[in-house]
């Protein structure tokens, strides 16, 4: 028979102090967890929502990110004849050929700079792009030097306020407008009219890709098959969205692994902790665990009891460590993305999966710390703890 | 003295339980000091920047190219010894893309002049003639000076790859596209650890040749000074020169220059001193959760303490002792195995950074933080200690 669980609750209850530090130092090691994560899926995100399924990009053979490809303007006008090009409601394919440059930029309100991303787009690069809206100001006006900033990076970076002037290569901007993204990439970057933008950063005669809508996204893989074996292009086809997922994969492979790596040395610290109230948890009851043996219940139900009590507490530790998580929904934080050599600005993002992993590990920390002291307490003998 | 060994009887007694606390703040304290570890080896980076030379870049940023004319106009600005070249390759291993390493066409005549006191070179293959070589470049270079597509590589990379002196690697560009095979010439060692040992270096006339189409087109110069009390005066010097040219430049100590990338991490830093502090708290609660386990135990035997006349500020210490030797153990255990694992492991972001540090003084600090995180835990318990009153504390517990 086993013992009923409301025994271990209310032992757990009844020292609330010692409860209550072994809980918050296992809710740190949870925390900390469900921090990576979110730290993760909220770049991957950002980068994920950069790009969309029906849209496809043309980089050089090669290339592993925009910067580093490079398209003539001969192979960009074919691609955008193509005849797979969706056209956008002025009846103009809705392709955009893109400048993509690098470029350092003062912060704002730190010293020291950073590279921020300039896109020089075609007109068609909004209707391409549904999810950029214009969220203050105005779209730049074609075949001026206007530009527009990113929300995410408008405030962190020098000149970028709606009306300053902002100086590339040769020539100084207008900003005009602040644009919105959906939380994505784009948000860190500043856009202008490829015409205007070209000459002032020297890139004459080369994009660094084609994006464009596919008039039928079924035909991806045909399509793929198609524009790669074409000698004059010499390009490769991605989907938009495999694209920036791809671009979010050095970040994970550098973060993930340190998250586990700092949750698992802080886990096997909590849970000496744990042992340790769980130890003394069991020492104090010697006589009460002796009298349930004595009642009846057998080995088997007392550890399995007391590994509850302990997993109990443990989730007490969770809960409290998805508490501390929480308020990092949505906070804005920002590094460097080494695939484009920009920096990119992105939200925590807290996903019920995270919250629910989280849970997960602190009940695993507390089965494997309750179970040393709770084969002692079904193991003690009965004699020795009732005489006395 | 008298109050420590009552202190170390006192650890004693419950042996698992001091143990158990004792691993619990160790591996905290191998954390705290592995972070702080994260951070020294940030700093580390940007000290094979030297003051004393210059780095000149597109202003515009690193992305963009700067005329190789440039470089007999800086190299006549007063005070300017000689100038190298260097430029990123951005190749991938055909094999795995994702074993990363840095490789930069450089102009290996006056690059490894520049840098002899920063790196030997250990290995090499034999010269296939006889050659003069500029003053201040290891002989052991010939092979390499003078084959068009040799290449020199770290010593770490040339092992981690397997590689073979004389055998033809194959390395596919981004930036410039095709498979670009090399041959290894030599292998070098970094004398100044934070140069790093994961790169390979090649001639820039192979890129320029082959990659450029003779476009002459270089990533950065490197200024070495004849008098480095005057950088800023050249640095001021050459970007003048360029002001309003195509190409404006961004002149700036190599230090500075290092230090940007390690300010490309962004908020990484602060997030490592965030996740730190929540270590030493997570520590703080145990210690201090050990402390009140303890104290409660021994209620009554501080009961007879105090009887047999031990004052109030003396039971007050011992408790605070106690916590603290505990604390100071694990702190002294983590700390330490964190510099020795971690700097045994030769562990490196893959050539992004120099090999992983741990300074003596994150060592030192991380200890310290662990004695003074035992003292602050032990104060509660040592104030209700000191606190009991003796019949209290002598009436019996049931």
């Amino acid at each position: 028979m086993a013992i009923p669980i409301s025994y271990n609750v209310r032992n757990v209850l009844q020292r609330p102090v010692s409860t209550l530090t072994t809980a918050v130092g296992v809710g740190l090691t949870v925390a900390i967890f469900i921090g990576s994560i979110a730290l993760v899926s909220g770049f991957r995100a950002a980068m994920l929502e950069t790009g969309s399924p029906a849209n496809a990009i043309a980089l050089r053979k090669g290339a592993d990110s925009e910067i580093s490809s490079g398209i003539g303007r001969d192979a960009a006008n074919i691609l955008r004849a193509l005849a797979d090009v969706a056209p956008g409601p002025d009846g103009r394919p809705l392709a955009s050929p893109e400048l993509v440059v690098v470029t350092n930029r003062e912060r704002l309100g730190q010293p020291g700079s950073s590279n921020v991303n300039v896109r020089g787009v075609d007109a068609s690069a909004l209707a391409l792009r549904d999810h950029v809206k214009i969220v203050e100001g105005r779209m730049f006006a074609p075949g001026t030097d206007e530009v527009i900033v990113g929300v995410r990076i408008a405030p962190r970076f020098a000149n970028c306020a709606v009306g300053d002037r902002i100086r590339f290569g040769q020539r100084d901007f207008t900003v005009v407008g602040h644009f919105g993204a959906g939380g994505s990439a784009y948000e860190s970057e500043i856009w202008g009219d490829n015409p205007v933008l070209m000459p002032a950063l020297q890139r004459d005669d080369v994009f660094q890709s084609v994006t464009f809508r596919m008039r039928d996204p079924a035909r991806f893989p045909a399509l793929k098959k198609e524009l790669e074996a074409d000698p004059r292009l010499q390009i490769q086809l991605k989907r938009e969205s495999e694209f920036y997922a791809e671009q979010s994969g050095l970040l994970a492979r550098v973060v993930l692994p340190l998250g586990v790596f700092i949750t698992i040395i802080m886990a096997v610290g909590a849970m000496f902790g744990a042992m340790n109230t769980m130890y003394a948890a069991v020492g104090a009851r010697a006589r009460e665990i002796a009298t349930l043996l004595v009642l009846g219940f057998s080995p088997l139900a007392v550890l399995v009891s007391f590994v509850f009590e302990s997993m109990f507490l443990a989730l007490i530790g969770g809960a409290i460590g998805c508490l501390i998580a929480l308020p990092l929904n949505g906070i804005t934080t920002s590094t460097t993305n080494f695939q484009s050599f920009s920096e990119v600005a992105f939200a925590f993002r807290i996903t019920p999966g995270a919250l629910a992993a989280g849970m997960a590990f602190a009940a695993v920390m507390g089965l494997v710390g309750g179970f040393l002291p709770s084969l002692r307490a079904a193991r003690q003998s009965i004699a020795i703890s009732l005489r006395a | 003295m008298g109050l420590l060994s009552l202190v170390l009887v006192n650890l004693g007694r419950n042996k698992r339980r001091t143990v158990l606390t004792l691993l619990s703040v160790a591996f905290a304290l191998f954390l705290f000091c592995a972070l702080g570890g994260v951070l020294d080896t940030l700093a580390e980076s940007i000290k094979v920047g030297s003051e004393t030379r210059l780095v000149t870049r597109n202003r515009i940023s690193l992305v963009f190219p700067l005329p190789l004319a440039y470089r007999e106009r800086i190299a006549a600005v007063p005070g300017v010894k000689q100038v190298s070249i260097s430029n990123w390759f951005g190749g991938l291993d055909p094999n795995d893309p994702h074993n990363f390493f840095a490789q930069f066409a450089v102009d290996a005549a006056t690059y490894v002049p520049i840098y002899r006191n920063d790196v030997e070179i250990v290995a090499a293959s034999p010269p296939q003639a006889e050659i003069t070589l500029p003053a201040d470049v290891d002989p052991k270079l010939a092979a390499f000076m003078t084959e068009q597509n040799a290449c020199l590589v770290g010593e770490t990379l040339f092992k981690r790859m397997k590689w073979k002196l004389g055998q033809t690697i194959t390395v596919n560009g981004t930036i410039y596209p095709g498979s670009w095979p090399f041959t290894i010439r030599a292998v070098y060692r970094a004398k100044n650890k934070s140069f790093g040992e994961e790169t390979m270096l090649f001639h820039w006339k192979y890129l320029d040749q082959r990659g450029m189409g003779g476009r002459a087109m270089v990533g950065i110069y490197i200024l070495e000074l004849s008098d480095p009390s005057r950088a800023g005066d050249i640095t001021r010097a050459v970007d003048a020169m360029y002001e309003n040219s195509a190409a404006a430049t961004r002149t700036e100590t190599e230090r500075a220059f290092q230090a940007g990338f390690v300010s490309m991490y962004g908020n990484v830093p602060f997030v490592l001193r965030v996740i730190g502090l929540a270590v030493v708290f997570a520590i703080l609660l145990v210690a201090a959760n050990t402390m009140a386990m303890a104290i409660r135990e021994r209620v009554s035997e501080i009961g007879v303490m105090k009887t047999l006349g031990f004052a109030d500020a003396t039971v007050f210490r011992l408790v605070l002792i106690e916590a603290a030797v505990i604390t100071l153990g694990g702190g002294v255990l983590g700390a330490l195995g964190a510099k020795l694992l971690i700097e045994g492991s030769h562990f490196n972001a893959m050539g992004f950074l120099p090999p992983m540090t741990v300074r003596w003084s994150t060592v030192s600090g991380g200890i310290a933080v662990a004695v003074l995180v035992g003292a602050v835990s032990g104060l509660i318990p040592a104030w209700q200690a000191s606190r009991l009153r003796i019949v209290e504390a002598l009436r019996p517990a049931e």
